[in-house]
């Protein structure tokens, strides 16, 4: 068995195999791989017995559950009001000059990817992004230096 | 004159040691009696929408049904709001019992909490508490067992059908109502949905009784609200105060001394320039002389440096990603008022074609399927007709 398979088989088991499980079971495949694959959707279909289309249908819906390949890291930079006032623009710039890459982009080794999303709920302590669950507020550009060098120092 | 503070309460975050003590004694008492608390305390959902909750809770007692569930919504994805993850890190056990409460009374057996997935972080905490509120209920006798379900990043799986619809495994799109939830909810069963605040107060409820809340707020619009308080403020933050304060009392103790505007109720509420302060007031629609505006508690302050024209494209922008899609006047709606804002900016249509852009959202108020589709209108509207000169210039 594939990776993959066996993943998609693992949460199968502990949620269940009803259509009631698709978003659990494509939330844990997110949590692994960030990211879900076609290979990955033709799985779960297997698993609940309906079709690709549907999971494909489902998946596409939400915002986390990405179905393009991401980087490890999947940086949001929250770009809804405040934050857009408090300095979003500048977070987003220093992110892109450290890491290499523009919005939308992965870094060539896979590690990190920069989006944007809608209202994370931290207006109060803008600006605010998150990587992966990890939230991170009241940013100044170099804040996001030190951040990104935390994490690759803990990648090396 | 010097500045009026508003009064701050200190009734949901205050942590009640008596908790289990409370539980008890609610539980202990006949469902009938609890429902009359309920409405006569005037507590009306903390959601947005303002459902008065007591009666929430009576209808999907009255219902017979095998199953019934009980949901928390927990998604809070309103631009500006952010008093419901506070809730939760602090004082879900109020939460949690109002959950139980409400259990005992429509008979349910199974309750969930949504969950927004940008508060994942909070898994850890809610299920530490969870097993606490097991071991709680057990001991009392109620056979109630409460699940953490997870959103993906979907603002419009807030709204209470497209939230169900998630939770069964589907895309978030709205049903059609009616049948309202309280009939026909989650698993096609009566399900009583309310906001993470609303449960908290109902603990306050319990705990007081309904003369307490009922005397806090003005008429119609009932007891303390907790308020997000954002933008152009030296003080931003969560707040409770009593509802039914105008918008004027408002700026004067949280704004900068610079306001030019507060957005009352997130990109889906109203936009109140300065002129209109005084007679807005903050509450529920009721019988209140002037203007009063529902809120989840969002308040967003601008100062006299913002473009209201960067204010409203943020809002549309907001709406064309968020919008389900399912319907044409909100999906096809939010594109149109996106690309024309801008073209009128850019002088590509004439100044005119506001007029036609405000028809459109007038049609979307009335032709769209759910709240976010007929809410677009309040923002646009609001800062259109108050900020048209910075529409064009
Ligand atoms: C687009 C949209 C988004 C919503 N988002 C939320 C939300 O994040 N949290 C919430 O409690 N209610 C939200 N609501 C309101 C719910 O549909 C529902 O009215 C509420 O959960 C009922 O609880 P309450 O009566 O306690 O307020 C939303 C409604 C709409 C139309
Ligand atoms: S109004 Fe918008 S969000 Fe609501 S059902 Fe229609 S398309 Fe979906």
């Amino acid at each position: 068995m594939t990776e993959i398979q066996t993943l998609v088989k693992d949460l199968a088991q502990s949620h269940g195999r009803s259509r009631e499980s698709l978003l659990p079971i494509l939330q844990g495949i997110i949590e692994k791989d960030r990211f879900i694959s076609e290979y990955a959707m033709i799985e779960v279909a297997k698993e609940l017995d309906i079709s690709t289309a549907e999971v494909y249908g489902t998946a596409s819906f939400y915002s986390f559950l990405d179905t393009e390949k991401r980087g490890k890291y999947v940086i949001r930079v929250c770009k809804t009001i405040t934050c857009a006032m408090k300095g979003k623009n500048q977070i987003l710039l220093a992110l892109e000059d450290t890491l290499k890459i523009n919005l939308g982009e992965t870094t060539p080794d896979k590690k990190f990817s920069i989006l944007e999303t809608n209202c994370l709920g931290w207006c109060h302590k803008a600006p605010a992004m998150l990587i992966n669950d990890d939230v991170y507020t009241e940013l100044t550009p170099e804040m996001v230096r030190q951040i990104i060098e935390d994490y690759r120092k803990r990648e090396a | 004159m010097g500045k009026k503070q508003l009064r701050r309460m200190d009734l949901i975050f205050a942590n009640d040691e008596d908790f289990r003590d409370i539980l008890k004694q609610t539980l202990a008492r006949p469902n009938e009696e609890i429902i009359e608390d309920m409405i006569s305390s005037g507590l009306k959902g903390r959601g947005g929408a303002g459902f008065p909750t007591g009666l929430k809770w009576k209808l999907t007692a009255e219902e017979k049904a095998k199953n019934k569930y009980i949901i928390c919504n927990a998604d809070e994805g309103e631009p500006g709001t952010f008093k419901d993850r506070e809730i939760l890190t602090q004082v879900s056990y109020k939460v949690l019992a109002g959950m139980a409460v409400c259990a005992k009374i429509t008979g349910a057996k199974e309750g969930f909490i949504y969950l927004r997935g940008e508060y994942k972080f909070l898994v850890p905490l809610l299920n530490q508490e969870l097993d606490k509120f097991h071991s709680a209920c057990s001991e009392l006798g109620l056979k109630f067992n409460v699940k953490i379900f997870m959103g993906s990043g979907a603002y419009i799986c807030g709204e209470e059908s497209a939230l169900m619809e998630s939770m069964e495994g589907r895309r978030g799109e709205p049903r059609n109502k009616p049948p309202f939830p309280t009939v026909k909810g989650y698993r096609g069963c009566p399900t009583v949905i309310n906001n993470v605040e609303t449960l908290a107060h109902t603990f306050t409820i319990f705990k007081y009784g309904p003369r307490k809340f009922r005397d806090l707020g003005v008429q119609d619009s009932r007891g303390s609200k907790l308020f997000s308080v954002s933008g152009d403020t030296p003080t931003p933050g969560i707040y409770e105060l009593e509802l039914g304060m105008t918008v004027q009392d408002f700026v004067d103790d949280f704004g900068d001394g610079d306001t030019k505007a507060v957005q009352v109720g997130g990109a889906s509420g109203f936009l109140v320039p300065r002129k209109r302060f005084k007679e807005t007031a903050i509450g529920y629609q009721g019988k209140l002389t002037g203007i009063s505006l529902p809120t989840g508690g969002s308040m967003m302050i601008y100062n006299s440096s913002r473009s209201m024209y960067n204010v409203l494209n943020n809002y549309l922008d907001f709406f064309q990603e968020e919008s389900c899609g399912q319907c044409t006047p909100c999906r096809v709606g939010c594109q149109q008022l996106v690309k024309g804002v801008d073209a009128v900016k850019r002088g590509d249509k004439p100044t005119a074609y506001l007029d036609k852009l405000l028809k459109l959202t007038d049609t979307m108020k009335f032709t769209a399927k759910c709240g976010l589709g007929q809410s677009v209108a309040n923002s646009f509207q609001s800062i259109v007709e108050n900020f048209r000169e910075e529409m064009i210039y």
